[in-house]
């Protein structure tokens, strides 16, 4: 039986106070909680806080360049689809740095999870606007007003991604219940995480969100399998924050394609140079 | 019967100028000849100007020769174009149907298209009409050249009618007056040669190390390694996979690399740009990467389609700060193979990025290789983790006397392996500490002493303290070589030293040739002499002068024999 405690990592650098800290208790919960044990599981992280967090929790960790959380990560699942993949990262990571990979890596379907810590600002660099952060936010490299933002649940939608939910770092417990969920689907699975900023965000603080956001399964009636209606939602924005999985299906991966080779792991096979003797011949 | 023979199929792009030339050069690698054949062609799908260059020889060949004896003319523009190469003796074929040409009686029409249209209904294959007339210009028997098509496609009534096809243009040739070509082609005893381009070989190599997983994204000319081994998925249990961009083609092999895999990627020079920020990552994480940059003339787009050395000091020097890897310059076909599989070796034995540098030339030039001993392959994964004593105790990147901590892989034991593109400590966690960064950094660069005892010295070929010492590297060794033995055969105090190990550089051998040649020319398919430069670098040696060609077509032996001449006047 595995217990929290088999993931106590590194002592984290984080503000006091920061979004980060309830996330890493979130995920330790789920771990425990689905029974995996450190070593079945991969952590793989850009730059930037959210990106520190593989340190301050147990497991295998491929602490990747900024933006390159995803690449990695698919590689490692394809070369070994029994670890369970989790790529962790910021906004500005994520969604700026690696948009093409986010893009992709939905749109491929790629059987791994995605942690997104959305705190709408560069915390790293200190206090820089970032894709996510609200339309006008003046800060000292977008003086006259950051432009509109990028919505990353939508985005992921539309590039097929088969698992798009919104987490609350002020809500561990629901996280916890995301994360589990997503660890388990089959598929590329993005949470973005709602993540207060206590240093450089002063206005989407803990308070903001909670005036704001709710719960999908508390509302009642909606279908998640609803694609439409899934894109509609995501754009809710603003007065009413909606939280949990938004968008769920269940389509191919892109591991799928492994089970060719009986699915045994690629790592697990062993090499024989002489196989390449029957090519040589169509030279011949 | 010539001992040297060269064709030139020309045509526009879609004429099927490529599978012709292949067709040909098959042929004769069947009929126990050596055959080099190169490409040359626009970056177009259709139209413009585009020939295939088949090298005929009894003996072995890696260079193309200037000098034409048989011109296959698809279109006029080719006659136009390629007329003044003719050797004294040589001859044409052609398509009369639209052609002004025919006042030469070694010029050859025949109504390609006509023809074709007869004889299996499709004018698609006046191309394979051609190719029945040339051979039966040079008295090759048809059963042999049948054997061959019928073998090339694998739809038995698409063999059949191309079999039909380069009957109608070798018999048509066959009733016409023979007039004045002399010059016969029989076949010479059976051999079971392979007829191999670079990126094919390169290809083989790497499935014959092991590779498990590729990612990379299509650029010329480096795709058709990356659409070969995509073939091979099924059988040989890898995956290759089409990504987005380069950064996410070198970052996915980095990623499977470590979780246990070999893997690679491969693009040409601009892909290999986007590529660098992850070639510092595997160089700081300790990650075995095997990167093929199939050279281009650049900067930017450059020309797509053309052949150049210019990446040497960059590949060398690309990404910032410090950290060991390996470039090796593979000759030909065959040593492309080999070259592949040393490159996986060492990329495990020593944990880091090796780049194997091949270009245009290499890449799309068809040579006669014996086939591979694969006997001769051995795997090499490097030092590995011993399990199990205590599951804790694991640190990827342990500091060790030979610079080379052990490797786990991820998810096969109770080991946690962790690492960090950040400077980090023993376990792979991020650190600042000064000493633990000193640390680090020495163990990283400790590898490249034991790598440079792995290092091949390079091909040396004359005998010592010649007047003339001819320095090349990579794709160039087949002009050079050929250069070395017209000019020994005139009577020049030459020898000659090829680098195809170029870092770390092999730095004793080079200076120990070098130091003693009374004047060294550096032979290179680039504007600025990039090997010169390297070798100033590292020996303190200069070469004396360079030959250098960096119009985007590959140097040829007759190049490189006339400008030494100049040069030692």
């Amino acid at each position: 039986m595995v217990e929290i405690a088999d993931y106590a990592g590194l002592e984290p650098a984080w503000c006091p106070g920061c979004g980060n800290f309830s996330i890493l208790k979130a995920l330790n919960k789920a771990l425990a909680e689905l029974d995996l044990e450190p070593h079945q599981i991969l952590m793989v992280s850009g730059i930037g806080q959210a990106a520190k967090l593989p340190h301050y929790t147990r497991g295998n960790v491929f602490n990747s360049l900024h933006g390159r959380a995803l690449s990695p990560a698919i590689g490692a699942k394809i070369a070994n689809q029994e670890l369970t993949v989790i790529a962790i990262g910021g906004d500005g990571d994520g969604y700026g740095e690696g948009g093409n990979h986010f893009m992709h890596s939905a749109r491929r379907n790629h059987d791994i999870t995605y942690l997104v810590h959305n705190n709408q600002v560069y915390g790293l660099t200190k206090g820089q606007a970032s894709p996510t952060s609200d339309a006008g936010t003046i800060t000292k490299t977008t003086p006259e007003g950051s432009a509109n933002p990028l919505n990353p649940l939508l985005l992921a939608i539309v590039c097929g991604a088969t698992f798009v939910a919104r987490g609350f770092s002020g809500d561990p417990d629901h996280l916890t219940g995301l994360i589990k969920a997503a660890i388990n689907h089959r598929g590329f699975s993005l949470i973005d995480i709602l993540q207060p900023c206590v240093s450089f965000n002063h206005k989407n603080t803990f308070a903001w969100y909670r005036e704001r956001a709710y719960k999908l399964t508390e509302a009642g009636g909606y279908q998640q399998d609803d694609k439409n209606a899934a894109m509609i939602k995501a754009q809710e924005w603003g007065e009413k924050i909606p939280l949990g999985i938004i968008y769920r299906a269940e389509q191919p991966t892109f591991e799928d394609r492994l089970l060719v080779h009986g699915g045994q792991a690629l790592v697990r096979q062993s090499i024989d140079p002489g196989r390449v003797r029957e090519l040589l011949n169509e030279f011949t | 019967m010539p001992d040297d023979f060269n064709f030139i199929v020309g045509g526009e792009a879609g004429q099927g100028v490529q599978s012709l030339g292949f067709l040909l050069a098959k042929v004769f690698v069947r009929g126990g000849y050596h055959v080099f054949a190169d490409q040359d062609y626009e970056s177009r799908v259709r139209g413009g100007h585009n020939f295939f260059r088949v090298r005929v020889k009894k003996g072995e060949v890696s260079a193309i020769s200037e000098t034409v004896d048989m011109l296959i003319a698809l279109n006029d523009e080719t006659i136009e174009r390629h007329r003044g190469e003719l050797s004294a003796k040589g001859a044409a074929v052609f398509n009369n149907e639209k052609s002004t040409f025919g006042g030469d009686k070694r010029f050859f029409g025949l109504p390609l298209e006509k023809l074709a249209k007869e004889n299996v209904g499709n004018i698609v294959m006046s191309n394979t009409v051609a190719l029945g007339a040339a051979l039966a210009l040079v008295d090759y028997p048809f059963d042999n050249i049948a054997k061959v098509i019928t073998e090339f496609f694998s739809n038995g009534k698409v063999a059949l009618d191309n079999v039909a096809a380069a009957k109608a243009g070798y018999d048509y040739i066959r009733s016409q007056p023979r007039g004045d070509f002399p010059q016969s082609l029989a076949p010479l005893a059976e051999a079971k040669r392979m007829l191999i381009n670079g990126n094919e070989a390169l290809a083989l190599g790497a499935l014959a190390a092991g590779c498990k997983f590729m990612s990379a994204y299509p650029m010329t000319p480096a795709t058709s390694i990356m659409q070969y081994l995509a073939a091979q998925e099924k059988k040989f249990g890898l995956v290759m996979v089409h990504v987005e961009d380069e950064i996410a083609a070198v970052n996915m092999a980095i990623g499977a690399s470590y979780a246990g895999v070999r893997a690679m990627t491969a693009t040409s020079g601009s892909g290999f740009c986007l590529m660098v920020e992850g070639l510092g990552l595997a160089g700081i994480t300790e990650t075995p990467l095997v990167i093929v940059n199939a050279q281009r003339p650049g900067p930017a787009c450059g020309l797509p389609t053309r052949t150049e050395q210019g990446d040497l000091q960059f590949v060398l020097h690309a990404h910032h700060g410090e950290f060991p890897r390996a470039v090796l310059a593979p000759a030909t076909a065959a040593s492309a193979f080999w070259t592949a599989v040393k490159a996986f070796n060492w990329a495990d034995k020593y944990q880091l990025p090796v780049v194997i540098l091949t270009d245009h030339h290499l890449a799309s030039s068809y040579y006669t290789v014996e086939p591979f001993d694969l006997a001769g392959v051995t795997i090499d994964r490097g030092l590995l983790y011993a399990e199990e004593e205590s599951a804790g105790a694991y640190q990827r990147h342990a500091l060790t006397k030979s610079g080379v901590s052990p490797r786990a892989f991820p998810g096969l034991s109770k080991s946690l392996v962790v690492t960090d593109s950040d400077e980090h400590d023993e376990w792979g966690h991020l650190t600042e500490d000064a000493n633990m960064r000193t640390e680090q950094v020495r163990k990283r660069m400790r590898k490249l002493v034991s790598l440079h005892q792995d290092i091949a010295p390079p091909l040396r070929y004359g005998p010592e303290g010649a007047e003339i010492t001819l320095v090349g590297w990579g794709s160039t060794y087949g002009a050079i070589h050929e250069a070395f033995s017209i000019l020994q055969k005139e009577g020049a105090s030459i020898n000659m030293l090829h680098l195809e190990d170029l870092w770390p550089f092999p730095t004793e051998p080079v200076f120990d040739t070098l130091s003693r040649a009374k004047k060294s020319i550096c032979i290179e398919s680039n504007a600025t002499g990039q090997l010169a430069r390297l070798i100033r670098t590292e020996t303190g040696l200069k070469p004396s002068c360079d030959i250098l060609r960096y119009d985007g077509r590959p140097i040829t032996p007759a190049y490189i024999a006339a400008a030494v001449r100049k040069e030692c006047r």
